[in-house]
Parts: structure tokens; C-alpha cells; sequence
């Protein structure tokens, strides 16, 4: 069944859309991740521009991280006082993501700067998780027990003025890196349309001590607030949202979430992790062609003032 | 004097406007408003039109018919990708302002055998002799960027040429075929018409269509432009919602 996408300006399969929702939906719930770095790209390839796939792809992000928001705070797992100050620095990098990416659009540099930035995401990712889980594995085979990573040692961001107690996490640390880390991630999720749960929590966990039972609950905040605020802009300025778009996707990636983590619960993670690491590499190489090879039509047209 | 002067001005106006014993062109359009749903497909209107002798006698005059369909105005960003440092990126540009988004020019036979190259530069006919003006203005046929902008609005069914494209049924009465792609942009389209006798122009006509996009697609593109910021709430209302669902019906607690 064909329909029109009204923002994306082009006829697309709804089932493979749905489906494409369903499958990241499936792996994001599997591993605990937005799945954002996946669906973005796999738009991407299916034609749809970039600057669509981002904005589009935000909304998706917010629909999936409120349902998770939800079940966190029923378990009472999210750390109020830790989310509002990563969504002072989240809401600052949203809006400076945002107006780069206008900015980058009117130069038309917008898709190569999506393309490297997933080049170099995807194939840093990538390889980290392939090494880490090849490393689980021959230790598995060994017989040796998990490694347990404890969190880093005193370091210098712990020495950061103005300081706060979060009650819920039992940490006392500067809001400074609080407020970078959410910074950061605001402004990368914006351009790249990612929520950005796959550096926010080992961010959190490694760097400010965050004790694993709130990190997710939390980390879930910062993303709602930004991909939900990325959509508000994207459609205020560039008018690139398509909701019926992010709809379809919203709708896959939710299902396919439920069942993404009940199978994660009973299947074993180092081959899954390798399987995943392999995935986002290839997915990333992919980027890297499209930037290397030349193109069939060297030339674009592009209408001013839509 | 002054009088006499206006009196003469009006004279020679007059002289132009209506010169004796003239053929008249008459045609209409199968309709003059294409609506375009979810499932269009592109269209074709169907445009009727005669040579009226108006006076004139000719031994069997092989008349020529021109229609040019002219979309609405439009800037348009060309840019040329090329290759740095390894990465194909895009460099160089040029606008091209006011330029139609959908240009036809329907004949009834080749458009250099209807007139002179001097006639057709003039009048504009065929797209190779349409001005799209550039930063640097005029018509420059080996520029590249004009020539990537003509290939890529051909590609797209928006800009034609179809030297087949008018024909007569009988020596005075013709029809044209106007092809309007799915990728139409909506808008008032302008529709003139050209009467050729031996190289020369003998009348012209003028009417126009109007393209307008119906359906909920529409709906929700419209929402999108005109009404960004609504739209966007809206839009993560809906996120909100449907997030909101998922917990509520996949609930494990």
C-alpha cells in the first residue's frame, strides 16, 4: 500500500516503513537504546532527504522515550533534580542544533555534514561494540567472569565548582559537566536526529557516578525533552516534520520495542552486542561510500523560500 | 501639436493592436483548474482552438501553432558537487530567480522551421530561448549550470518541448495536449497561444490555469508552511500520545 508523505514529497510503502519501525523499535527495546542512530539512516537510504529523516525521526525518538518515561517513574527509577539540570544545557544545545542545521541548510553543506557525522558516530560505536563484545566472549569461552567495571577514580570534573546533592542518586558533584553533558547531547541529537542514550548513559555512569537503577529513567527525560523540543523547532523553522511519516514509524517502533525487550531478557549479549557492533559499522561504511563514490547526477536543484 | 502628436500615437496604437484583415485565434482549455489528490498521477488537459480567416483569403495557408505553458515563478538554487579532499561535496551555485517551475512548449512541427532563430529569441519560444535570468543574467546556452538546471526540470517531466505536440484536424481547428506531471507545483499557470503564417507572427492569445492540491496530504503540507509552530505541537502531541498508549497497553506492572 503506497502513500504519499506530504513533508518528505515522495510515495513510500507503509509497510515497509512500519517494518522498519517495527525492526529498530525491536533492537532499541532489546538493547535499551532510542535506536535513532539506525532509523535516521535507513530513511536516509530508502530516499528520503536527510534533513527530513532528522526532523522526522526526532518526533519518533519523543513518542518512544515517553512510553519509557512512563514505566521509569511508575518504578520511581528517574532522578527529577539530575534531568532538570541536563535540560537546562540539553534545551541550550537543542535550540544551538537547530540553528546550525538552518544554517547549514541554506549553504546546502546540511547532507554532508549528516553523512560525516554518522561516519564518524556509527563507525566509532561500531567498532567499540565489536571489540567489547569479541573481548566477552573469548573471556566467556575462557571461563573467566564478566569483567566488573567499577566507576573511574577522582578526576578533575569532580573538582568543579558549584555543587549540588542529588538526593535520589546519593552523588555530590558539579552541574557544570551536568550541563555540558546535556549541552552536548541536545545539540548532536538535533542535527543527527538521535536521542543520544547511547552516550548519555555510559556518560553518566563513568563520568558523574550515577548509579545505574535511575540512569535510564533519567537519561529517558533528557531525550524526551530534547527530541520532543528538536520536532517543535524543526517544524517552526525549517518546516521539515512529517508527521505522517514519524506516525507510521512511531507506531512500529513502539510494538516492536515490547518485544525487543522480552527478547532481551532471555538471549545471551555478548553475540547479540557483535551482531549490533557489525550492524552500525556496515551501517557507517555505508555513509562513507556515498561520500567517496561519484555521484550519478553531479548537479541539484533546490526551490528558495519553501 | 501636442494634440496632433497624441492624435498620431493613438492612430499607429490602434494600427498595431488590430491590423485589417487579420486571422483570429480562438481556443479554450478542456478545464482551467486541476485539482491533485494523494493518488494523482499527473494529468492532461486537452486545449481546442481555431484559426479564424477573419477576412483574410489564402490559398491553402499552412498555418503553425505555438503553446507555451508557464508555470508559476520560482528561485532556484543550482549547486555542482565536486570532489574534495576524497568527499564529493557540493561547491559551487547559482540562483536562478524568477523562473518558471514548469515550462511547455507544444508545436505542431519542429520549432526552427517555424520561424526565423532571430523571431523565436524574440518571442521567446522554446525553452532553449526563454530567459531564465542568472546572477549574471541572459541567456547563455553553454553555461553548465543553466544546462544541469534545463536537464534536471526535463528529467523531472516539468520543463517539455513536443514538436508533436499540437495537431491539426482540420486545416483551421487544432488540439493540444497539456502534460502535467505529478510533481506540478500548484499555482497559476499561464497559457499562450501563437499563430505562425511563412515565419511570421500573426496573432497571439492568452489564458491561464490554476493548479490547486486537495486531500489530507495537502492538508498536512499546507499546516507544515503555513503554520510551522501549531504544527510542530501537534505533531509532538501526537508523539506524546502515542507514547502514552504504548504504556498504558503494553504495561507489564
Amino acid at each position: 500500500m503506497e502513500i504519499y508523505l506530504p513533508i518528505a514529497d515522495l510515495p513510500v510503502n507503509v509497510f515497509l516503513v512500519f517494518f522498519m519501525g517495527l525492526a529498530v523499535g525491536f533492537i532499541s527495546g532489546m538493547f535499551g537504546v532510542g535506536g535513532g542512530f539506525l532509523m535516521t539512516p535507513l530513511l536516509i537510504f530508502i530516499g528520503i532527504s536527510p534533513a527530513v529523516a532528522v526532523a522526522s525521526v526526532s518526533t519518533h525518538i519523543a513518542a518512544s522515550s515517553f512510553s519509557g518515561v512512563i514505566a521509569y517513574w511508575r518504578r520511581r527509577a528517574i532522578d527529577t533534580a539530575l534531568a532538570l539540570m541536563l535540560l537546562a544545557g540539553g534545551i541550550v544545545g537543542t535550540t544551538m542544533g537547530v540553528w546550525l542545521f538552518s544554517q547549514l541548510r541554506a549553504v546546502g553543506q546540511l547532507d554532508l555534514v549528516i553523512g560525516l557525522s554518522y561516519l564518524t558516530l556509527l563507525g566509532t560505536v561500531g567498532l567499540m561494540m565489536i571489540a567489547e563484545s569479541v573481548r566477552a566472549i573469548s573471556r566467556a569461552r575462557q571461563g573467566k567472569p564478566a569483567e566488573i567495571r567499577r566507576p573511574g577514580s577522582h578526576m578533575w570534573i569532580h573538582g568543579l565548582p558549584i555543587k549540588l546533592r542529588f538526593k535520589q542518586s546519593k552523588i555530590y558533584v558539579s552541574v557544570i559537566p551536568l550541563w555540558v553533558i546535556g549541552f552536548v547531547i541536545g545539540f548532536i541529537g538535533a542535527i543527527m536526529g538521535i536521542g543520544g542514550g547511547f552516550l548519555l548513559v555510559p556518560a553518566l555512569i563513568y563520568i558523574m557516578r550515577v548509579p545505574t537503577g535511575v540512569v535510564i529513567g533519567t537519561s529517558m527525560i533528557l531525550t524526551l525533552v530534547t527530541m520532543a523540543s528538536a520536532t517543535l523547532m524543526h517544524a517552526a523553522t525549517n518546516h521539515l516534520v512529517d508527521a505522517v511519516l514519524a506516525l507510521i514509524l512511531m507506531v512500529g517502533g513502539v510494538i516492536g520495542a515490547q518485544f525487543g525487550a522480552r527478547a532481551g531478557q532471555k538471549i545471551r549479549g555478548e553475540q547479540l552486542r557483535l551482531l549490533l557492533g557489525i550492524l552500525v559499522l556496515l551501517v557507517g561504511l555505508r555513509f562513507a561510500i556515498d561520500l567517496v563514490i561519484r555521484p550519478d547526477e553531479l548537479f541539484s536543484l533546490r526551490v528558495e523560500g519553501q | 501639436m501636442r494634440i496632433s502628436a497624441l492624435v498620431i500615437a493613438l492612430a499607429v496604437a490602434i494600427a498595431a493592436a488590430s491590423p485589417a484583415a487579420a486571422e483570429r485565434l480562438v481556443f479554450a482549455l478542456s478545464s482551467h483548474r486541476v485539482l491533485i489528490n494523494s493518488s494523482f498521477a499527473g494529468a492532461e488537459l486537452v486545449l481546442f482552438g481555431t484559426v479564424e480567416p477573419n477576412g483574410t483569403v489564402r490559398q491553402n495557408p499552412s498555418y503553425d501553432i505555438v503553446v507555451t505553458v508557464t508555470g508559476p515563478r520560482q528561485d532556484v538554487v543550482t549547486r555542482q558537487k565536486e570532489r574534495v579532499v576524497g568527499i564529493w561535496v557540493n561547491a559551487d551555485s547559482r540562483t536562478f530567480t524568477d523562473s518558471p517551475a514548469y515550462l511547455a512548449v507544444l508545436t505542431n512541427k519542429e520549432i526552427d522551421a517555424i520561424a526565423s532563430q532571430e523571431t523565436l529569441r524574440r518571442q521567446q519560444i522554446g525553452i532553449d530561448n526563454t530567459v531564465i535570468s542568472g546572477d549574471s543574467g541572459g541567456v547563455v546556452n553553454n553555461d553548465p549550470f543553466r544546462a544541469a538546471f534545463l536537464r534536471l526540470n526535463r528529467q523531472h517531466g516539468l520543463y517539455r518541448e513536443d514538436r508533436k505536440g499540437v495537431t491539426f484536424l482540420t486545416p483551421n481547428l487544432f488540439r493540444a495536449g497539456i502534460q502535467l506531471p505529478a510533481s506540478s507545483p500548484i499555482g497559476i499557470y499561464r497559457v499562450e497561444v501563437k499563430l505562425f503564417l511563412d515565419g511570421k507572427l500573426l496573432a497571439s492569445q492568452d489564458s491561464a490555469l490554476e493548479i490547486v492540491k486537495v486531500g489530507f496530504e495537502q492538508f498536512v503540507a499546507a499546516a507544515a508552511r503555513d503554520h510551522g509552530f501549531l504544527y510542530g505541537l501537534a505533531t509532538v502531541t501526537l508523539a506524546i500520545m502515542t507514547g502514552w498508549l504504548a504504556a498504558v497497553v503494553f504495561r507489564r506492572d
